[in-house]
């Protein structure tokens, strides 16, 4: 057995509210393997975005452990497990600085992480855009004057400039048409085979799991209430969650539907 | 018998820029009968939203907003009709519910003044009273199980999905003939915009509404609409019932939206060509569902 990239170890998080505490994850243990893409399912208030948020170090977990290649990570993050673990948000413009164009932003990645000799950095920066389907003219621009899916290809790169390995895709197409969904996907896909990536997916959407990740973890209020290989768990999932959230997905085809029935009805003679 | 509850006829719209004018619809039409729930599906940016604000009536005053075209409700030229006509049926013949239900709702009052207020558009001289257990009565209607608590409550207590769900009750309250969805739910969690699409379908068939409803997300039209029009950049570009239309996309663009839908049951990510030229190929129009003579 190979070691995994990432391990959570009986990882919880606790907000101290005035009042009351709430738990917002709850006892969690998974492992991410190399260069796997694990979605990361579930409701709002399931806890998908504190798990990314502790893997990220933007808050520390408040019990457990997030061991990354063996070692365990601090709670204050060196630069080094800055440049490893990289996050693509759901809104690129809240993630892009408005007043730095597409090139400044993209260059800062770089020069903060010393990736490259100096003077090849713009060079740098050019096969960037071009790796995620941009033109290298597009460096000039401001975010603001990129549509929404450059803008996604844009942050896509800005996580990639750094030779990141493990990237947390945070609803990353979740504000997309569905056109443009489809050929960022199709972007992410290709990446992570290309160069090896580790992707964590976190969405809500059942359908982009089911075609673009290897394993997926359902969370349910905190908790982690299933997780497997997608090709096993979407036709037989396990868990009563998992088939009341298949079952709720709006679908397209009369083969959705069909699978999607026969869930209902598993659930109903299980209840 | 030509008894439409909407009737749009080659509706145009274009707003005057800095660079000049900017087209947005080039002529649409589209017509909606007592209890058809009827589904106006594209991208963002296609012109589905302003549809619905040209219907309502709220595009009409940016004074850079260019409209022709004809927009008929139960058979009266609503550009024909005074303003005060007009401000009459908004509330209570048509009626709209947006998105985000939270920011649609007054943040400031509790949800049973905002509800009253509905009801006093519908019938002025209704007492506190009355509207209160009016309103309690629509709140159950829509499966809210302590109507009291929740008129009394404000929209931050509430969940998005009980927030929609009072959106919902408001909307139906004054029994209008018009319901205009613009993309309701997608703001929601799928389990609970499933909930919700199927108690506004029970509500709308109840009461025989129109609906008009608003989305980009094939999906939920297919589970919620009897009859579709896909638009593309300003044109219908497909019209046709929702289940003939989801069993046989026959216009390029529709084919290619369709396509690009990922698939529960699996197959990968589609692959997606670049938007081509077909997309503008004319309006493919399925046997029986052309628009009704004039």
């Amino acid at each position: 057995m190979t070691q995994p990239l990432l391990a959570l170890r009986n990882v919880s998080k606790i907000f101290r509210l005035a009042n009351r505490e709430v738990r917002a994850v709850e006892n969690v243990t998974f492992d991410v393997r190399e260069g796997e893409c694990l979605a990361g399912v579930g409701e709002s208030g399931s806890g998908k975005s504190t798990i990314a948020n502790m893997i990220l170090g933007i808050s520390p977990p408040t019990l457990g452990e997030i061991v990354f290649r063996g070692q365990p990570l601090p709670a204050k993050r060196n630069l080094s497990h800055r440049r490893a673990i990289q996050l693509v948000q759901q809104n690129p413009l809240s993630a892009l600085n408005p007043k730095r164009s597409v090139g400044a932003s993209l260059r800062l990645a770089l020069d903060v992480h010393s990736i490259g000799e100096r003077s090849h950095r713009d060079q740098r920066v050019e096969q960037l855009l071009e790796e995620v389907g941009l033109s290298a003219d597009l460096r000039r621009r401001s975010p603001a004057a990129l549509s929404g899916g450059q803008r996604q290809r844009v942050a896509i790169a800005r996580a990639l400039a750094c030779q990141s390995e493990l990237v947390v895709l945070d609803e990353p197409t979740s504000a997309l048409d569905v056109l443009v969904q489809a050929r960022v996907l199709r972007l992410l896909d290709e990446l992570r085979r290309k160069r090896g990536l580790t992707y964590i997916f976190i969405t809500h959407d059942l359908s982009v799991v089911r075609n673009i990740a290897g394993r997926v973890a359902v969370f349910e209020k905190g908790r982690l209430v299933e997780i497997g290989e997608t090709e096993r768990l979407f036709p037989n999932p396990d868990h009563p969650y998992t088939r009341r959230l298949i079952g709720a997905v709006p679908v397209v085809t009369a083969d959705e539907a069909a699978l999607r029935d026969r869930l209902m009805e598993e659930q109903d003679a299980g209840a | 018998m030509s008894e439409t509850t909407l009737r749009i006829r080659d509706l145009r719209l274009g707003f005057m820029g800095y660079t000049g004018l900017v087209e947005v619809l080039h002529g649409i039409s589209l017509h909606i009968r007592p209890g058809e729930r009827v589904a106006l599906v594209g991208e963002s940016g296609s012109g589905k939203s302003v549809t619905a604000r040209i219907v309502l009536g709220l595009l009409q005053s940016l004074r850079s907003a260019q409209i022709s075209g004809l927009v008929e409700f139960e058979g009266r030229d609503l550009e024909r009709l005074p303003d005060h006509e007009r401000h009459a049926l908004r509330g209570t013949r048509m009626s709209m519910i947006f998105q985000d239900p939270t920011s649609s709702l007054n943040p400031v009052y509790p949800i049973g003044t905002q509800f009253q207020e509905v009801l006093r558009r519908g019938a002025p001289g209704i007492s506190a009273d009355e509207a209160r257990s009016l309103a309690a009565t629509a709140l159950r209607g829509v499966a809210i199980p302590e109507p009291e608590r929740v008129l009394e409550s404000y929209p931050f207590q509430l969940s998005g999905g009980m927030n929609q769900r009072v959106m919902i009750a408001m909307a139906l309250a004054n029994e209008p003939s018009l319901l205009i969805a613009d993309e309701p739910g997608t703001a929601l969690d799928v389990t609970v915009q499933a909930q919700t699409l199927r108690l506004m379908r029970e509500l709308v068939e109840k009461h025989r509404t129109a609906v008009l409803f608003i989305s980009h997300n094939l999906g939920v039209v297919r589970e919620f609409a009897d009859r579709v029009y896909v638009i593309y950049k300003g044109r219908i570009v497909e019209q046709g019932s929702a289940s003939a239309l989801f069993a046989e996309p026959r216009h390029p663009y529709t084919r290619a939206l369709m396509s690009a839908v990922p698939r529960i049951t699996g197959g990968g990510i589609p692959e997606i060509e670049d938007a081509s030229a077909d997309y503008f190929a004319p309006i493919e129009v399925h046997e029986g569902f052309a628009e009704p003579a004039a």
